[in-house]
Parts: C-alpha cells; sequence; structure tokens
C-alpha cells in the first residue's frame, strides 16, 4: 500500500505539511491558470495548467491516509473520466451552454455529496456533530442541491425537452418562500438535535426542489443568466465543502469560480438592462405587455422592403465596409460556415468584413464567439457593442442574420418599450441594413422591430442557411 | 466559531477577491471557454469526494463518497477537455 509507504518513510506531521504545501501549489495553478485564461494568446496553457493543479491535487490526496480503499478508487475515477472525455469529445458547440449547464450541476451535486457524506460519517462515529461542521453541512446541501436540479431544469429548456416559455403557477412566491422557511426550520432543528438523518435528507429533499423551483419561471432568453449563476453557484458549493472538510484548497478554487460566475452573471444582467431579481422572479416573456407597435417613430407607415439576393449581393459586393451581425437563429440554422464563406468572398472583392457580436446573441456568454471561431472566423474580425457602435456610421451595409432583439432601435429611443435601456447593436446608423429573416415573426422578447420598417433597411426572407448559400453563389459572379 | 471555520473564511474572502480581480477583464471572445475552465475548476470536490469514498470498510457515507468522485471527475476531466477542443479553435 502507498499509504503504508508514506507513512513509513515521513513522520506524519511531515507528510501533513507535504500535502498542504502541494495543494497551495495546486491553488497557485489555478489563479495562475484562470489569469491566462483571459487572453487569447494564453488561453490555452491556462486551461492546461489548471488541469495541472487538479491533478497535483487528486494525486497528494490519494497518498493521504484516509484514501485506503484504491480499487474502488480507481474505478470511479476511471469512470468518471472516460464519461467525461466522451461527452466533451462528442459535444457539437451549438450544445455547449446545455454542456456546461449539466457540468455545473454535477458538480454542485459532487459537492453536495461531500457535505452529506462528512455530516453522516460523523453520525455513524457516534460523536457529536459539531455545530460548525452542521451549519457549512447544511449551507452546502442548500446551494448544492440547488446547483444541481437547477442546472438540470436549464438543461432541459436549453434542450427543448422542456418549454423555453416561462413556466408559472399559482401561489409560485409564497410556495417558493415557505419551502425556503422550511428550510430554515428544518436546518435549525437539525442544529439543535445533531445527529438526525432524517432531518438531513429532508434539508436535502427541499433544496432539490428548490432548484427545479427557481429556473421554472425563467424564460429561455435569460439562460446566459441562469448558466452564469448556476457557474457561479456550483464554485460556492465547492468552498462549502471545504468549509465543511476544513481544506482550504476547495474553499480558494471554489472562491475563484464563484467571483467568475458572478462577474459573468453581471455582464450578461448589463447586457439586457436587467436586475438579477428581475431575471429569477420577473418571469420575463410571460405577460405579453408588449404593445405590438409601441409607439415606434413612423408608426403609421408599417411598409416593408424586400429584396432578392441578387441585389443583397451587389450591395455587399461594392461596399467598403460590412458589419455582419449574427444572432442565435443563425447558429440554430447552422449558417455559420456559409456566413464565413460569404465574409471571404467580400475579402476577396477588397470589402472590409467584420463581425458585430452582442452579448447575448448567443445561449451563454461568449457562445456565439465560439460558434464562429469553429467556422474559422479569425478572433480579431469579432467586434463587440462599445467597438463596434461608434462605427456603425462608417460602416456601408449591416447584415443582420437570425438578430432580433439586440438591434431592436426601440430599446434607445422608446422608453415605453419593456426592452427599453437594453444596450443594441446601433445597425440603423449604418448607411444599409439588410435583414435575414425567416419571416416577421417577433423575436424572444415579442416585440415588433422598428428596425425592419425604416426606410434604410431591406428584409431578405427565408431561411439563414437557404439566403446566405445564395449570396455566396450571388457574390462569387462578382468581379 | 471555531479556528478552522475563521481561517476558512479569511481565506474564501481573499480568495474571492483574487478572483473578482483576474478575471475582470476578460474579453467576450473568452467568456465561454472561462466559463467551462472555471466550471472543471469547481470539480476540485473530487478531493473531497475522494476523502469520503476512500475509507476501507464500504458504508454508507463512503458510497455517496464514490457517487461524488464519479461525479465530480466527468466535471473535471469533461471540463478541462472541452475548454481545450474551444480553445484550440481560436485564431488570429
Amino acid at each position: 500500500m502507498i499509504d503504508g509507504l508514506v507513512s513509513g518513510v515521513l513522520p506524519a506531521e511531515w507528510w501533513t505539511t507535504i500535502a498542504r504545501l502541494s495543494n497551495l501549489a495546486a491553488a497557485a495553478l489555478f489563479i495562475v491558470g484562470i489569469k491566462m485564461l483571459g487572453s487569447p494568446a494564453t488561453a490555452r496553457r491556462g486551461n492546461w495548467l489548471a488541469a495541472v493543479g487538479m491533478a497535483m491535487a487528486i494525486g497528494v490526496t490519494l497518498l493521504d491516509r484516509s484514501a485506503v480503499n484504491y480499487g474502488a478508487l480507481l474505478a470511479t475515477l476511471v469512470a468518471g473520466s472516460v464519461i467525461g472525455l466522451i461527452a466533451a469529445k462528442r459535444v457539437a458547440m451549438t450544445d455547449m451552454p446545455q454542456m456546461v449547464g449539466l457540468l455545473n450541476g454535477l458538480g454542485g451535486a459532487a459537492s453536495a455529496l461531500v457535505a452529506a457524506a462528512e455530516y453522516w460519517r460523523i453520525v455513524n462515529t457516534g460523536a457529536p456533530v459539531p455545530t460548525d461542521t452542521a451549519v457549512t453541512v447544511i449551507a452546502g446541501l442548500l446551494i448544492g442541491g440547488i446547483t444541481l436540479t437547477g442546472s438540470f431544469m436549464a438543461f432541459a429548456k436549453l434542450q427543448g425537452l422542456v418549454t423555453g416559455a416561462p413556466i408559472t403557477f399559482p401561489l409560485q412566491q409564497p410556495v417558493n418562500f415557505s419551502l425556503l422557511l422550511g428550510f430554515v426550520v428544518s436546518g435549525a432543528y437539525l442544529l439543535i438535535h445533531p445527529g438526525d438523518l432524517t432531518v438531513l435528507w429532508l434539508l436535502t429533499g427541499i433544496s432539490l426542489v428548490q432548484g427545479v423551483l427557481v429556473v421554472l419561471p425563467i424564460g429561455g432568453a435569460d439562460t446566459p443568466v441562469v448558466i452564469s449563476l448556476l457557474n457561479s453557484l456550483s464554485g460556492l458549493a465547492a468552498s462549502a465543502a471545504g468549509f465543511v472538510l476544513g481544506n482550504e484548497m476547495l474553499v480558494i478554487a471554489g472562491a475563484l469560480v464563484g467571483a467568475s460566475g458572478l462577474i459573468l452573471t453581471q455582464i450578461m444582467c448589463k447586457a439586457m438592462n436587467r436586475s438579477l431579481t428581475n431575471v429569477l422572479f420577473g418571469a420575463f416573456g410571460s405577460v405579453s405587455t408588449a404593445t405590438g407597435d409601441g409607439g415606434s417613430g413612423d408608426a403609421g407607415s408599417h411598409t416593408v422592403r424586400s429584396i432578392d439576393p441578387e441585389e443583397c449581393a451587389m450591395m455587399l459586393g461594392y461596399a467598403r465596409s460590412v458589419a455582419i451581425v449574427p444572432g442565435y437563429g443563425m447558429a440554430v440554422a447552422q449558417a455559420q460556415h456559409a456566413v464565413r464563406e460569404l465574409a471571404d468572398q467580400l475579402e476577396r472583392l477588397g470589402v472590409d468584413v467584420r463581425y458585430a457580436i452582442h452579448p447575448v446573441a448567443g445561449r451563454m456568454p461568449g457562445h456565439m464567439n465560439v460558434l464562429l471561431a469553429e467556422a474559422n472566423v479569425p478572433y480579431t474580425q469579432l467586434c463587440d457593442l462599445d467597438d463596434i457602435n461608434p462605427d456603425f456610421e462608417r460602416v456601408d451595409v449591416a447584415l443582420v442574420i437570425g438578430a432580433n432583439d439586440v438591434v431592436n432601435p426601440d430599446a434607445r429611443d422608446n422608453p415605453q418599450s419593456p426592452i427599453y435601456g437594453m444596450p443594441i447593436l446601433e445597425v440603423d446608423r449604418a448607411k444599409h441594413t439588410i435583414v435575414i429573416k425567416r419571416s416577421m415573426n417577433p423575436g424572444f422578447a415579442g416585440l415588433d422591430n422598428a428596425l425592419f420598417y425604416e426606410d434604410k433597411t431591406m428584409m431578405l426572407f427565408g431561411s439563414a442557411k437557404e439566403k446566405v448559400s445564395e449570396l455566396v453563389a450571388s457574390v462569387k459572379e462578382l468581379s | 466559531m471555531s479556528e478552522t471555520l475563521v481561517t476558512g473564511l479569511v481565506v474564501f474572502v481573499l480568495a474571492s477577491f483574487v478572483g473578482f480581480e483576474i478575471i475582470n477583464k476578460v474579453p467576450p471572445t473568452l467568456h465561454t471557454p472561462l466559463m467551462s475552465g472555471a466550471n472543471a475548476i469547481s470539480g476540485i470536490a473530487v478531493v473531497g469526494a475522494i476523502l469520503a469514498g476512500g475509507a476501507a470498510q464500504l458504508s454508507g457515507p463512503t458510497i455517496l463518497g464514490l457517487v461524488a468522485v464519479v461525479l465530480a471527475m466527468v466535471n473535471v476531466v469533461g471540463g478541462f477537455w472541452v475548454t481545450d477542443r474551444m480553445l484550440q479553435m481560436f485564431k488570429k
């Protein structure tokens, strides 16, 4: 046994010191790794450094004197790794939000299980459960449980297993509140009467139900916020497990993830001009308060100009500067490769092509960037909101593909609009705008879009993939 | 509060500040890989799971620990791998 080896060679306290120092090194690798993930040039190495930190942490833990059942540990470690590897290799880039959602959930579940197992173990020894441990176990169960079922719920919504529309039922808030109250009361009971396992399972059950109920009323358009928040929670759950075990590395790693998830949550909320409470409890999109044309300037003259692909190709081909605005509709149609081909053809004609990416263009933060990267679009051509907006006036043609609410000028001009205040890509400032859209159906927020009725806007009706392919063919003929 | 809990809180608060500090200026292009990479790191719970599941005698708590090992390892390996898959697509 390795355990025997180590403890035979080294005095126990030496071993403890070595293990703690090694954990410190692992934590440092996590910090450096995350830091390097922040720049495209170093990101890949950063990810590997973090993975090395993880391998170190696992290795040292396996040498710990309380880990002796090597057969079972090896089997479970390998089983988990194989499942993870297969999933990571197979998942399509469009399904990345679901993948990250599931992984968040599993991380949260593991943390909750660790907390529950430690409590159970102490009860089995017959020793009294220290209050500190009990409090942290309860916190770990709550956070981990909510992360697990909340993530699975988000997965089901993204995957279309459950409707993406917000699900509400009568007395929703009172039900949620009484569940929370029930959790607090049971938690307090467990602190006063430690060792009651039935109450422990009751707490677990409540937190699991709570996770479902929290995500249920949240609409599909808000998933970028939900995924980010659950990401943050999965980190906090790991921290809680660290508190339970008195393991500083778990606390550090969990806090880092918690912070990163929270920052992304904030960025996503800001991109939609919503507060976190509004996202969680607002059931956005369920009420059709959308006031139709919402006084959008030229309400009288609702004429739409449509354009055919040949004409559109001419406009694009003879432009100096084109900004492509991809929305989730483009990703759903799997049109990103065709879009890249179109950009290639335009560049051949000397057109300056850029991509204008709204923060919530995809289903999770940065999702659209990944989808375009998969289609070999260089990341230097991807422009953020703040970079491209001041520049739209110099753009000859803005080509909007499968995006709607994120280019709706009402968000800027019409205080009555439900999305008023949301930062948009100001394509209406470009000299011309072409919108590829299946029909005049409204977007996620259920709103009409004033952009479509503007004089400079032309609509190219049809599926994104088909129309873009036709554009490619037509542009090819230009020289 | 015990010494361990206080130390834990100190470490937690400081680590959170470090996290906010190093992540705050990440460009949107990297938000998805950042999240999946961070997600893999949250699989650090595997350490706790190994300690909980590694006891010589199989019992209720040990079984919970072993289940946790599987789940956390899916999280760790899946997370790091998928992050790498995305990052190798990013080109200048």
